[in-house]
């Protein structure tokens, strides 16, 4: 049986749907994410579990426990949230005492306690500084530790990373996940960046407009979206518009293209072939008869670091292509390329079913 | 870097000091003269005033009604303040436009009202300073009272403040007592002093409701005694000024650890 369980939750705020009959449901120790565009409804759902607000209708189970009605003081349940929310007046020491002092802990066992928490994520050396005296990091790894203080059945972390800086965002969503794993709390984590929930989680559920779209392991969110939402939310993707020419093959512009998974659609059906730009790659067509080959003109360079994204303007749309940096200097702007794919990578899906363009996520 | 000595800013302060200074410099020396002679220097004006038992009587009431109305006021508008912060934050233009009323309403109308009002109360209430001053105190202080407190709230984050607090576990009252009110200790002590000034300085309310506080002696002594007057304006001033010297300090304390905090 699930330990966690969201059951048919639904939230409205005056006009706006911000959940629209959620369920989702944790193992224990599990780690899921909730991932989504601002105003998806990722933060609401986590509030709701947290007891900050409640539902219109649903039900939230810990343990088989009906939890919806209980206040948020009776949960046991360790937040982290987006915003700095150490206590200002309290030092680190105190911020994560505060918890075990409400539970009428001995002042010794609190000491060993929070001595043990500091250690744990890597602040012992700080904790008589208070909140200003430490960095944003450094702030969100007290509030990690004064969450853990109290050893909550559940721990939520809304955004904690989302104020710091690059490195540390990475550094600290690590240390999060070890901590996590070590310990072997429930947690359910909120984000936007695909990227965070992807390299941390047991599970992501990808929500749009209230609803989850997809549930999975990481990597099943990434290769195989189950909706053109997760598609597109989820990493940078090709759109290529066309028409299902016969078993496997979809017609766009003067292309042919052999795609796996066209192969039983109608003759005749509009459809988006979703291809990930890393695995287009440049140079002259294989001609297996597995690959599908698009001619175009190399229209700028995109650094990203290890990779180059290189953008091609063919003849019906545009298309993207990742290559590992040190070899983009073969392809200069102005190039014509021939950019070819596996065609057993690529996605198919109905045109009707899909939402507009979002902007391209650099 | 040091910053180079401006002569135009220091002819502004020395001004803007001048202002200032050259009228209490002046009631100084006005008070240091004899009451017999007229000449300087003598502290008899001092002497004259500390060894009056009018003065401290009125004194010890204006200072006990100041710290009653402080007391009252912060009991009502603190938990005030914060729901409304809180829960209900479309109110607080509303709630401030009320606290705009005590500064509209002339003191002589507000005293003539609540003398009518408060008619038919018991006489603990009505004929004592205790209960009558400061029921129409309370309602002075409340716009500076609200006005320190709302910043004060507005400086810190109650929502995200007050859910860390429940989320580990604490109620309301540990909620309020432990993680809200030291961190808008400053803001509190700020509408306090401002409170202790007016009670210490208020005339009309308490000379139309015939109540002999601190500046009816005050009054009484400048209409009287000239050379004891001034000794006791400045003694006045001491006092407003040792309590605006603590707010300096301890707000100055608060300051340093709550920069950068939010």
């Amino acid at each position: 049986m699930a330990f966690v369980e969201l059951r048919s939750l639904r939230r409205e705020f005056g006009e706006t749907v911000a959940l629209d009959g959620i369920d989702l449901s944790l193992e224990q120790g599990e780690f899921l994410s909730l991932l989504g565009p601002s105003g998806c409804g990722k933060t609401t759902a986590l509030r709701i579990v947290a007891g900050f607000d409640r539902p219109d209708a649903g039900t939230v189970l810990v343990g088989g426990k009906d939890m919806t009605r209980i206040p948020p003081n009776k949960r046991d349940m360790g937040m982290v949230f987006q915003a700095y929310s150490l206590f200002p007046n309290m030092t680190a020491e105190r911020n994560v005492e505060f918890g075990l002092k409400i539970r009428g802990l001995h002042t010794s066992n609190r000491r060993g306690k929070v001595e043990e928490l500091l250690e744990l994520v890597g602040l012992g050396h700080a904790r008589k500084r208070y909140p200003h005296q430490l960095s944003g990091g450094m702030q969100q790894r007290v509030a990690l530790a004064r969450a853990l203080a109290i050893e909550p059945r559940v721990l939520l972390l809304d955004e904690p990373l989302s104020a710091l800086d690059a490195k540390v965002r990475v550094q600290l969503r690590e240390k999060i996940r070890r901590i996590q794993s070590r310990l072997g709390i429930t947690t359910i984590y909120v984000t936007h960046d695909q990227e965070e929930a992807l390299s941390i989680s047991d599970r992501v559920a990808v929500l749009s407009q209230g609803h989850i779209e997809q549930v999975g392991p990481p990597g099943e969110i990434y290769d195989d979206p189950a909706t053109p939402f997760v598609a597109d939310f989820v990493g940078t993707m090709n759109r290529l518009e066309g028409t299902v020419e016969g078993d496997g093959i979809v017609a766009y512009g003067e292309t042919r293209l052999a795609i796996a998974a066209a192969r039983g659609r109608a003759q005749g059906e509009r459809v988006m072939v979703l291809v990930r730009p890393e695995t287009v790659e440049l140079g002259p067509t294989n001609g297996d008869g597995t690959s599908s080959t698009i001619t175009g003109e190399i229209i700028s360079h995109t650094f990203l670091g290890a990779n180059m994204r290189l953008k091609i303007a063919g003849a019906t749309s545009d298309l993207t292509a990742d290559v590992p940096a040190s070899r983009a200097g073969a392809y200069p702007v102005g190039m014509r390329v021939q950019a070819h794919f596996p065609g057993e990578t690529a996605r198919v899906l109905t045109l009707e079913e899909l939402p507009a363009p979002a902007p391209v996520d650099h | 870097m040091r910053r180079r000595f401006s002569w135009g800013a220091g002819l502004w302060l020395f001004i803007g000091a001048a202002y200032f200074l050259i009228p209490l410099v002046a009631t100084l020396l006005f008070s240091l003269k004899s009451n017999e002679t007229g000449q300087c220097c003598s502290l008899s004006s001092y002497g004259e005033i500390l060894h009056d038992p009018a003065f401290w009587k009125t004194l010890r009431l204006s200072l006990i009604l100041a710290v009653e109305t402080i007391v009252i006021a912060l009991v009502l508008l603190i938990p005030t303040v914060y729901c409304v912060h809180l829960k209900l934050p479309r109110l607080r233009p509303v709630i401030g436009f009320l606290a705009l009323i005590p500064f509209v309403v002339p003191p002589i109308i507000l005293v003539v009202g609540l003398l009518d009002v408060f008619k038919g109360s018991p006489s603990w209430f009505y004929a004592e300073p205790y209960g009558f001053l400061v029921g129409a105190y309370v309602i002075l202080a409340f716009p500076y009272i609200y006005f320190a407190l709302d910043a004060g709230f507005r400086a810190i984050d109650v929502h995200t403040l007050t859910e860390a607090s429940q989320n580990l576990g604490a109620n309301w009252r540990t909620t309020l007592f432990s993680v809200i009110l030291p961190n808008i200790r400053a803001a509190a002590l700020a509408g306090a002093f401002l409170t202790l000034a007016i009670v210490m300085g208020e005339f009309t309310i308490a000379s139309l409701a015939t109540f002999d506080t601190f500046p009816i002696y005050l009054q009484y002594i400048n209409q009287n005694k000239a050379y004891p007057a001034a000794a006791v304006t400045l003694i006045a001033f001491a006092i407003t000024w040792g309590a605006m010297l603590s707010l300096l300090l301890v707000g100055r304390d608060r300051a340093v650890q709550l920069g950068g905090a939010k």
